[in-house]
């Protein structure tokens, strides 16, 4: 999130999209129903009428994986009816750049495509640049090759036939919508967009957000109290693990993974820090090194040194070109590259797309210990539906360990607040909790490698590694400590010492600091995270912001890009909900992105996006795998054979897999009913922690197929009918709610069926609760994230 | 008047079911048996039962070519006038009480094996109280009284997120719901508070109480049985006693 939980009271209009909000959730919604009471109106689509459209003043249905077609026609609404909020669109975003000659975009395809690499040149995307190297702008937002002309040229298809017909939202229901989202572009409205999985998780997830965030730009709600764009994390503690990356291509921080010719630190540093010759950006990540190298002396500890590239090559490096995301390593594991594996705290043979394809790939693994705090799918694949345990050579070892109120530590939510939690009970039988385990287990791997050497014992033995787990410590280092005495900006800091922020760490070993983000979070003034105090000045209490509760990276920053709030002269766009405001000396309200004064000041101050090489807001983002702007495909499996809004039936630079696994059907009639995936509320997940509990297996005992009462009299079913469900993948057995909350849609001309499943059952428990709905999604994703398109795919629906 | 009161704004009430199972996981109340298979919904269990004092009943309905999904967390009401006590009181001294300092309707589950399940069902305005049948024992919300008692909130007003479970004196129960219901009438002409002069848990919806649940309303044939009737008739002293 950009914002935070509690700040969604404060909006006006609430766009939820991709997101069950009151359902997955609930919490959420205290803030929802707060800002309807004062006021605001709560949009919510969706293929289905859920929870939350239930509560929803506007409910309008959609067929899953059209979500760009519905964005890009708001898009081209609040452009050719001029609701954008012009001043902050040519100020704080890049709208005024102009873009190279060499781009275009025809057909569906940008400009720089390679069809046989299916991927992009993206030095076709970028800007033109003064003799100083910095990109030419027209704040008049007239040139024919600036980012809005172009921005509005390529959004001109996106009519209301057009979308309606894609999409299948009645015409009058996306033009009530459009009107009332619009409204937000004014300085006294704000706008706020709830979303999750239903966006992420398709073969376009990253676009259906930049389409937002272009939207959220246009009508200048980022950085604004009650808007933002505001990602639902759908479990606690996901923006943690995010932040401390639990994925493969970054360090913690969103450093960079290096990747294998990035030969020397110098060469890792040089290719990850931009350089911005225009003074007034901040250019934030200019301080790269500083943070890197701070990471590395965590990493290695004394070890690190100047001369040995602060252990720089010790560090694991990616193959150049090479993505090691879910998929692929299912895909390897499939094929049998992969040895041993490692299903800590998750669920595989459930969780993950094409689940069939992941429990056949666990039978290639030699070993595979599953971490977890009861008995799942994973763990006990060799024995599940369609599988001879005496043919499966995989040695399973099943560790028990703590739950999470059992274990001390901290969890950051999704308006990345940092919350310690204490220990709430003690782990039963002797239990141990993640952090125990890892460290003992690592210490007993640097023992043999002790004893015994290996091939390249250097990362092993020189890895700063506590002898027994402390959450503390942990949490100590994460913030990060000077390792000498020494002075920075005119302040002496003492070996040993917290380093109380990040703007104090240093690239000269100096410093340690296990994620630059969270420094500041637990410093020589105690645990930040701790902190449960509810003072507030007046204006923080308007917008309910907290800053002594908990703590907030960066910097405890609760609304980030919050210098976009304010006009030039640091007054905000709408004092009744100001987060920052310039008194003349300095900044009041929340942390603001730098304390620079405000732009009238001209060079002492700095644009807004500071996170940003130039600055600005990007409603032109050339970094992207697939396109500096959105653009409709339709999803790997659809009903339609032809993509309607250009000859790209699909993403085309969409990667795909090929084993005997990886089938895809598309306008087949054998597969004529589009499906879509969620989860409920009395379930989390796969159900590996609620499925054991039966009071929620009361509440939701089964898998279900929800289908509209059109399509069940079609196919003869009645409703509590026991049905199979089926795609080119997998066959699931689930009970029929047939329901009057889906409705068949009308797309291009003709009557389109949408079913969905919740993907929370398995087979190990309970016994007649059906298995996960990822039997049938398929395996293949987002070209930037590699993210499984789980949301839209075909099936066909019968009677058992 | 005076005592405490519930009152349960629908129009915040997402169907988390947060109250139901807190209600289950504070009295210790097992999980019933349920199934999707012939039934097809997402109201589970599909009644009150023994072990079930709260459930949020869905309903869904297509109003003015528009779908609506009601949600109704529904439980005893607490009568101010419990016509089930007056049936019990015609078998078991004490087999029913109603706590002088808050109005709760406490069930006696021993002593309520002696009174003719039927009637007292048949007597329940809302259709409330459920029995074992393996016991006879019959159960109902019991106003989480023991929680009440020690100064804190019922558990399913706790666990609420959204605002929709209140609880508190009656007069500001009621002050709140009279204030909520003239700031939703302004979107819902049809909306309307339930019972709200005769029961301790006072409901507003926003639509035909029908809609939401059969027995959202007290329905106008029970509430005085016929023995009670005669009780009344013979016994004019204890009757009124019975109320105070
Ligand atoms: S008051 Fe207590 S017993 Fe009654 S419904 Fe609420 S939680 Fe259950
Ligand atoms: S806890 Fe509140 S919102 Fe959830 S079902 Fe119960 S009354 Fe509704």
């Amino acid at each position: 999130m950009t914002n935070h939980w509690i700040d969604i009271k404060n909006s006006d209009v609430i766009l939820i999209m991709g997101s069950n909000a009151a359902e997955n959730h609930p919490i959420s919604f205290k803030w929802v129903t707060r800002a309807k009471e004062n006021g605001a109106t709560l949009i919510h689509v969706d293929p289905r009428f859920t929870r939350t459209s239930a509560k929803a003043d506007i409910y309008a249905p959609i067929r899953s994986g059209t979500d760009i077609a519905f964005l890009g026609g708001l898009i081209n609404y609040i452009i050719h009816n001029k609701k954008y909020f012009k001043e902050y669109v040519a100020e704080y975003t890049n709208a005024s750049f102009i873009v190279n000659k060499k781009f275009g975009f025809k057909d569906g395809l940008f400009a720089g495509y390679n069809p046989k690499t299916r991927s992009y040149d993206k030095s076709y995307w970028a800007f033109e640049l003064d003799r100083h190297g910095v990109p030419k702008r027209d704040k008049s937002l007239k040139h024919r090759r600036c980012v809005f002309q172009l921005l509005k040229k390529h959004f001109s298809r996106y009519t209301l036939d057009k979308v309606s017909k894609v999409t299948g939202t009645p015409k009058n229901l996306l033009k009530k919508i459009y009107e009332v989202y619009a409204s937000t572009g004014t300085k006294d409205r704000s706008g706020t967009i709830m979303y999750a999985m239903g966006w992420t998780q398709h073969t376009v997830g990253v676009q259906n957000i930049r389409a937002m965030c272009i939207i959220q730009l246009l009508l200048g709600n980022i950085g604004v109290s009650g808007g933002g764009v505001n990602a639902l994390r759908g479990e606690s503690n996901v923006q943690g693990s995010t932040d401390h990356c639990i994925l493969f291509h970054i360090w913690p921080g969103y450093l960079k993974t290096p990747r294998a010719s990035l030969k020397t630190l110098v060469d890792y540093n040089k290719k990850y820090t931009p350089v911005c010759p225009d003074p007034m950006s901040a250019n934030w990540w200019q301080n790269y090194p500083k943070y890197s190298v701070s990471f590395l002396k965590a990493m290695f500890g004394e070890n690190a040194t100047k001369e040995n590239d602060f252990g720089y090559k010790w560090m694991p490096k990616l193959d150049d070109g090479k993505s090691y995301a879910w998929l692929v390593l299912f895909d390897e594991m499939y094929k049998g590259n992969i040895k041993g594996f490692f299903a800590w705290g998750q669920n595989p043979a459930c969780s993950g797309a094409n689940a069939n394809k992941n429990r056949q790939a666990l039978a290639k693994l030699d070993w595979l210990v599953n971490v977890n705090i009861f008995e799942n799918e994973t763990g006990s694949f060799w024995k599940g539906p369609g599988m001879d345990p005496k043919k499966i050579k995989t040695e399973v070892f099943f560790l028990p360990c703590a739950v999470s109120a059992e274990k001390e530590g901290s969890i950051t939510n999704s308006g990345r607040w940092m919350q310690w939690r204490y220990q709430a009970a003690k782990p039963p039988c002797g239990v141990k909790g993640d952090g125990e385990i890892m460290v003992e287990l690592m210490n007993k791997i640097r023992e043999l490698y002790r004893k015994e050497g290996g091939v390249f014992p250097e990362p092993i033995l020189n890895l700063n590694w506590p002898k027994k787990y402390d959450p503390h410590q942990v949490a100590k280092l994460i913030n990060g400590y000077f390792t000498r005495d020494v002075v920075v900006k005119g302040k002496h800091f003492k070996k040993g010492e917290q380093v109380p922020s990040f703007a104090y760490l240093q690239d000269d070993g100096s410093t340690c600091s296990g994620n630059w983000l969270y420094c500041g979070s637990y410093t020589e003034k105690g645990n930040m995270a701790a902190r449960r105090d509810k003072t507030q000045t007046e204006m923080q209490k308007r917008i309910g912001l907290f800053p002594n509760w908990a703590w907030c990276w960066p910097v405890n920053r609760r609304i980030l890009y919050n210098r976009a709030s304010v006009d030039r002269n640091g007054q905000p766009w709408n004092p009744k909900k100001a987060v920052i405001r310039w008194t003349g000396r300095g900044w009041e309200g929340d942390v603001p992105d730098g304390g620079w004064p405000p732009l009238s000041y001209g060079k002492k101050s700095r644009y807004p996006f500071i996170m940003r090489k130039w600055g600005f807001g990007q409603i032109f983002g050339p970094g992207r795998a697939d396109g500096p702007f959105p653009e409709h495909y339709e999803p790997l499996e659809s009903p339609l054979k032809k993509n309607p809004f250009n000859s790209q039936r699909i993403n085309p630079v969409v990667k795909l897999f090929h084993t005997n696994a990886d089938r895809w059907k598309t306008a087949d009639p054998r597969y004529p009913i589009a499906a879509t995936t969620y989860r409920v509320t009395e379930h989390w997940q796969t159900g590996v922690l609620t499925r054991w509990q039966p009071w929620l297996v009361e509440a939701e005992p089964q898998l279900f197929v929800e289908m509209s009462e059109e399509l069940a009299k079609l196919k003869g079913i009645k409703n509590g009918d026991r049905v199979v469900v089926e795609s080119p993948r997998g066959k699931l057995i689930a009970v029929a709610i047939v329901t009057k909350r889906l409705k068949p849609l009308k797309i291009e001309g003709r009557v389109v069926h949408e079913v969905g499943l919740p993907w929370h059952f398995g087979w190990v428990v309970p016994k007649d609760g059906g298995d996960s709905a990822n039997l049938l999604t398929p395996s293949v994703g987002d070209p930037n994230t590699l993210i499984p398109e789980t949301k839209a795919f075909m099936v066909n629906v019968y009677k058992l | 008047m005076g005592g405490k009161s519930f009152f349960i704004d629908t129009s915040r009430c997402t169907a988390c079911r947060g109250c139901q199972i807190a209600c289950k996981e504070w009295h210790g109340l097992p999980a019933t048996k349920t199934t999707q298979v012939g039934w097809g919904n997402h109201q589970n269990p599909k009644d009150l039962n023994f072990y079930t004092y709260k459930l949020v009943r869905f309903s869904e309905h297509e109003r003015n070519g528009k779908v609506v999904w009601y949600f109704f967390p529904d439980q005893c009401r607490h009568c101010l006038e419990p016509p089930c006590k007056d049936v019990a009181d015609g078998y078991v001294k004490g087999a029913i009480v109603k706590d002088p300092e808050t109005g709760a309707v406490i069930y006696n589950l021993e002593k309520l094996k002696k009174v003719p399940f039927d009637e007292l069902l048949d007597a329940c305005p809302y259709h409330i109280p459920r029995q074992d049948p393996k016991t006879g024992m019959v159960a109902k919300c019991d106003m989480c009284i023991d929680r009440v008692k020690a100064g804190l909130l019922p558990m399913c007003v706790k666990t609420c997120p959204t605002g929709a479970m209140n609880f508190g004196d009656r007069e500001e129960m009621l002050a709140l719901a009279k204030k909520r219901l003239a700031e939703v009438k302004k979107k819902f002409p049809n909306a309307q508070l339930l019972d709200a002069d005769s029961v301790r848990v006072i409901y507003l919806v926003l639509d035909d109480p029908k809609l939401y649940h059969e027995y959202a309303v007290a329905s106008k044939d029970v509430g005085i049985t016929r023995k009670v009737a005669l009780k009344k008739l013979f016994d004019p002293m204890g009757w009124l006693q019975s109320l105070v």
